[in-house]
């Protein structure tokens, strides 16, 4: 079996006396899609942030790729790292937004050029080639000199989708990425995100989608309440669920 | 099922439907007279017609006058002086505005609070009083020195030689600038979806960067239409500077007619060139905002040099077809 990419062990997040995340635990394998499924306001989002440290743990640790996010360990403590060393880290980590937050004022090139020139010190040209690779991929080679706005919902998130793969990144995050879109645009996406999911990317998805889930996914994960309240293949979960809860919430979204 | 649950009172009740009306094209359109608005048009033209003649005939305003001066080389190198101090405050006033707003915006208490005491000391000063403070500051200190605090100083200037009166100005006018500055800075910023720099900080852009990059262009949408007001505003502003001695515009016209008694039409040469400054620093706004409206949702209008472009091309076709009167068209309504 392959090893462990993303690692997360007890965490606990609040906001201010809101417990967001009571102690949660995920392993994802390298190569492997995981599909968290959950109510809204269960922490899925949060946790997801955690994971690239936009918010920081209150408890407990993350690793990627057997290093800790956000923190250094040195005799028994754990330093909190400058945030210098966390964007660095970040550049392992792709994240897609549910609303694309691409930069609007550049073009689709320039939004996809612009980390992998300022965060990794690539040469330009480079940068630029692996951009118009990148949007041959999800289908947007056309697009390079359009600006954001001018493009569909749809083509924007693969545009978003395309711009977190420019910086090589060890695992792709995505947070509800299509949830944004007219039903019609939903799919163009997760064509692009199963394709990628076919060449062996390490991904954690939060989505709605339960097909997609079922089709795509290695493991299924439903949180609730801030926890993960069970986790396995996409039959088991999905077909028999264990517990009480998640058959509840199925038999809502299905 | 009558469309109308709850006609109001007085509407058509769908029994009794209006004649059926003849088809859209047969109705003569016939627009509203507004004679109101023509009588205050007719009254505000014969006003303005006044006046202007007023301008132009009436002795006081002694046209020969302003003619002599208005590009005279005093006056010219009085303009320069103003707008030296201008661009000086200017770009050093946003400069250390801009430091200021991110400081305010920065999650240190101290710089925050630093930015904050800033903004309220300076927006709270007059900037007259503040130009004779800063004009009067090598009668209170007249040596500055670098050199250990309490202790021993290593080396040391005359204040006079090292601000001179013209620093002085520039000093209290970027000083008062920058207080406002940091606040249509800070104001731009916090317009820009907060999603922006959270998609910069996902993807490991250094933060400087995120700011420059990706922050600050977004944000001069909001800020150049202040901005503009503030540069015009500090462009003016600049003749208070006359009470500092400094030959800039207004300090100067104040001389040649406190020589030759002419207020009126030296009066009017001022006005003339702060009227033509302030039109070029418009012109300009108005070219600036267009550059950082690239992306928006909008396609910006052509620019009225564009658009003369355009005209001039449309005669030109229009001459052309008028001189070959035959032209078959092809199916695509091009010609040939
Ligand atoms: N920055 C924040 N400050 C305060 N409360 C937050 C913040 N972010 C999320 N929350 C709260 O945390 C809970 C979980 O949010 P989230 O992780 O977005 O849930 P999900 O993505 O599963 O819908 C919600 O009740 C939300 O209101
Ligand atoms: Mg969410």
């Amino acid at each position: 079996m392959s090893e462990v990419m993303v690692d997360v062990h007890g965490v606990h997040k609040s906001f201010g006396p809101l417990q967001v995340l009571r102690g949660v635990d995920l392993q994802v394998r390298a190569g492997e899609v995981t599909v968290i499924l959950g109510p809204s306001g269960s922490g899925k989002s949060t946790l997801l942030r955690t994971i690239n440290h936009l918010e920081k743990v209150d408890q407990g640790w993350i690793s990627i790729d057997g290093e800790l996010i956000g923190y250094r360990r040195s005799g028994g403590k754990l330093h909190e790292l400058k945030e210098k060393d966390v964007l660095k880290q970040r550049t392992g980590i792709g994240f897609v937004f549910q609303t694309f937050n691409l930069f609007p004022h550049l073009t689709v090139l320039d939004n996809l050029v612009e980390a992998p020139v300022s965060a990794l010190r690539r040469p330009r040209k480079e940068a630029e080639e692996t951009a118009r690779r990148l949007l041959d991929r999800v289908g947007l080679a056309d697009k390079a000199d359009a600006y954001p706005r001018r493009l569909s919902g749809g083509q924007q998130q693969r545009v978003a989708i395309a711009r977190a793969l420019a910086l090589g990144p060890k695992v792709l995050l995505f947070d509800e990425p299509t949830s944004a879109l007219d039903p019609e645009l939903v799919g163009e996406v997760l064509d692009v995100i199963r394709d990628l999911a076919g060449t062996g990317t390490t991904m954690i998805v939060v989505t709605h989608e339960i097909g997609f889930a079922r089709e795509v996914a290695d493991t299924v994960v439903f949180m609730d309440g801030g926890g993960v309240v069970e986790q396995g293949p996409p039959a088991a979960v999905l077909d028999d669920p264990r517990h009480e809860r998640t058959r509840a919430f199925l038999s809502k979204v299905l | 099922m009558p469309t109308t649950r709850t006609a109001p009172p007085g509407a058509i009740s769908p029994g009794t439907a209006p004649d059926v009306p003849p088809a859209p094209e047969a109705l003569r359109v016939v627009p509203a007279r507004h004679y109101a608005r023509w009588t205050a048009a007719v009254v505000v033209l014969v006003l303005v017609a006044q006046f202007v003649h007023g301008l132009a005939t009436n002795p006081v305003w002694e046209w020969g006058v302003f003619r002599a001066y208005v590009l005279s080389e005093t006056i010219v190198q009085a303009v320069w002086v103003t707008l030296q101090l201008t661009a000086y405050a200017t770009v050093l006033g946003f400069l250390l505005g801009t430091v200021l707003a991110f400081m305010r915006l920065s999650r240190s208490p101290v710089l925050q609070t630093v930015a904050w005491t800033y903004i309220w000391i300076f927006r709270s000063i007059p900037m007259i009083v503040q130009l004779v403070f800063w004009f009067n500051l090598s009668a209170l200190y007249d040596r500055l020195g670098v050199g250990i605090p309490f202790g021993p100083v290593f080396w040391s200037v005359d204040s006079d030689s090292l601000i001179g009166t013209i620093g002085a100005a520039v000093i209290g006018l970027t000083l008062h600038q920058a207080a406002y500055a940091a606040e249509i800075v800070r104001g731009g910023v916090i317009s820009v979806d907060h999603g922006q720099s959270e998609a910069a900080a996902a993807l490991g852009i250094p933060r400087l960067r995120q700011i420059r990059r990706i922050v600050l262009p977004q944000a001069m949408r909001a800020i150049l239409p202040t901005a503009g007001n503030e540069i015009i505003g500090l462009l003016k502003g600049t003749s208070v500077v006359y009470v500092m001695a400094i030959g800039e515009l207004f300090y100067q016209v104040q001389v040649v007619y406190g020589r030759n008694g002419r207020v009126i039409p030296l009066l009017l040469v001022a006005t003339a060139w702060y009227v033509v400054l302030t039109s070029l620093l418009s012109v300009a706004q108005y070219y600036v905002e267009r550059r950082y409206a690239r992306g928006a949702d909008r396609t910006p209008p052509p620019t009225p040099l564009q658009r003369a472009r355009r005209f001039v091309r449309d005669l030109r076709a229009a001459a052309a077809r008028r001189d070959q009167p035959v032209v078959p068209l092809n199916p695509l309504g091009e010609s040939r």
